[in-house]
């Protein structure tokens, strides 16, 4: 890779990094000097007028250690970058691409078994759970809880409603290609009474305390204005993420004061898609783990 | 017995400051100084010369990358994923230096209290992460960020021009005149939460979806 601007940034590195060993040679070079026999040499200082001081050579082992330090620059710089362009082919980056096989050849197999698999087998494998579940709670987990619990706004995955269908390709397609669930504001066309009528209705669908003679009047409501999206029964219309107003299941919560804000604010909510980032074989493993969640 | 070599250095002041300046600054000149001189460190591209679409912040961004910057998110947010499959697996592709241009300073850092956010946009939604900054226990019950609840009010706006204006003065920025001129009306309305979470939202979109 000829990343420099010029060449002349290669022949600049090479000749630094060159002259700085030959220097340190030169200085080690000079500085061996052997110790002489007889009396050692003082310095000629002399401090508290007894306190002088040796001129002794450096022991040999410590300047065998420097020795070796030159030693391994030499090693380092023909085998590892660092010596102007040569060997990039071993930089980190190899290093990586190098470290992402090795992983290919060891995890490969075990995803194209899995791959190979039916959706619905792959859920009732407890290893391939257990892969999955590693996944998700270092993918997932941030929005649907370590659980898989889901809070306010994010879907909890361990019941059996779904917002936008659990079948295992519904499940799939959810994860690769994200979600946007919008739901439009109604408060202006509705009015605060409206509003409230149609969420005392909405609460009188799956059995909550509700003013029966609201929910008369939100039902009238209803009618014209929600059915669109979540059908004349309010059971909700998966192709368009429409939730099924009638179970026990609240993406947002069921009292009257949420009800009312979500109806004349309206909602708009995203997941994320995973596909590219994650890859096929991942999202396999993972909708298999959420699947296998909601079937206990 | 003659001066011996050593000597000559340690009674001669001037000659060690010399020597001294020389070897401190191997290491620099050998490793820093060739850094701005290479098209990976000094222009938008990515792995294998490819292109990256790298822009300089618009005003909300900016702004957004300051209150970043101000809340002390670094203390325990990197932003740069090491080329360990470790990293990558979680994060997505490893950061490169080209993706950096326009960040004066850089954010990379070292320290992981929470994880590396180079790559963090997209992978929430905006309302995910709104959440989260006013109080992360509502997702993430686990989780030991502290809150920003301060976040939710009006944008800083009257110093946007000063700091696009000193932009232009480092690095390879090119904020047109018009675009300095437009940028007050680009913050009207915004929260600083809007800010920071347009700035987070736009991280790392150069190579996200590149294995």
């Amino acid at each position: 890779m000829a990343d420099f601007i010029s060449g002349f940034w290669n022949m600049y590195v090479m000749v630094l990094v060159a002259l700085s060993i030959l220097f340190c040679v030169f200085v080690l070079v000079s500085n061996m000097t052997k110790r002489e026999k007889g009396p050692v040499e003082l310095h000629g200082h002399v401090w508290d007028e007894t306190l002088a001081e040796y001129n002794n050579p450096l022991p040999r082992w410590w300047m065998y250690l420097f020795w070796i330090t030159i030693v391994f620059a030499i090693v380092y710089l023909a085998i590892y970058p660092g010596f102007g362009n040569k060997n990039e082919h071993r930089g980190q980056w190899s290093q990586y691409e190098a470290e992402m096989k090795a992983a290919d050849e060891k995890y490969g197999p075990i995803f194209a078994k899995y791959r190979e698999m039916d959706l619905m087998a792959v859920a009732a494998d407890p290893e391939a759970n257990a892969m999955g579940q590693r996944m998700f709670l270092t993918y997932c987990a941030q929005c649907h809880g370590s659980a898989a619990q889901g809070a306010k706004s994010f879907p909890n995955l361990t019941d059996n409603e779904w917002l936008w269908g659990g079948e295992p390709d519904a499940i799939k397609t959810t994860i690769i290609g994200g979600r946007m669930g919008v739901m439009p504001p109604f408060g202006p066309a509705l009015g605060g009474e409206g509003v409230k009528d149609v969420a005392n209705y909405v609460r009188s669908l799956s059995g909550l305390a509700h003013d029966s003679l609201r929910a008369q009047r939100g039902a009238d409501l209803f009618a014209t204005n929600c059915v669109a999206c979540h059908g004349a029964d309010g059971k909700g219309n998966p192709m368009l993420g429409a939730p099924d107003l009638t179970n026990k299941s609240w993406l947002y919560g069921s009292s009257e004061a949420v009800i009312i804000e979500t109806v004349t604010n309206g909602r708009n909510n995203q997941m994320p898609a995973f596909g590219e980032f994650l890859g096929e074989d991942k999202v396999h493993l993972l909708a298999a783990y959420v699947l296998s969640l909601s079937k206990k | 017995m003659a001066q011996s070599k050593h000597e000559k250095v340690e009674r001669n002041v001037f000659l060690m400051i010399v020597l001294t300046l020389l070897t401190v600054s191997v290491g620099g000149l050998v490793e820093i100084v060739p850094l701005f001189f290479q098209h990976s460190t000094t222009s938008p591209i990515g792995p294998g010369g490819k292109q990256l679409d790298v822009k300089p912040y618009d005003p909300v961004r900016l702004v957004g990358r300051d209150i970043y910057i101000r809340e002390g998110c670094y203390n325990c947010h990197s932003q740069m994923i090491r080329p360990f499959r470790a990293e990558t697996e979680r994060y997505g592709h490893y950061s490169v230096a080209g993706e950096s241009i326009y960040d004066h300073p850089f954010q990379w850092g070292s320290k992981r209290t929470g994880p590396d956010l180079a790559r963090v946009g997209g992978r929430y939604s905006d309302e995910w992460q709104r959440v989260h900054l006013l109080n992360p226990r509502d997702v993430v019950p686990e989780s030991n960020m502290p809150a920003f609840p301060w976040l939710d009010r009006p944008v800083k706006a009257d110093d946007i021009q000063d700091k696009m204006r000193a932009l232009n003065k480092v690095g390879l920025h090119k904020y047109s005149d018009e675009e300095i001129a437009a940028a007050p009306a680009a913050l009207e309305g915004k929260t600083e939460l809007d800010a920071v979470v347009a700035y987070l939202q736009g991280l790392g979109k150069a190579l996200q979806n590149v294995r």
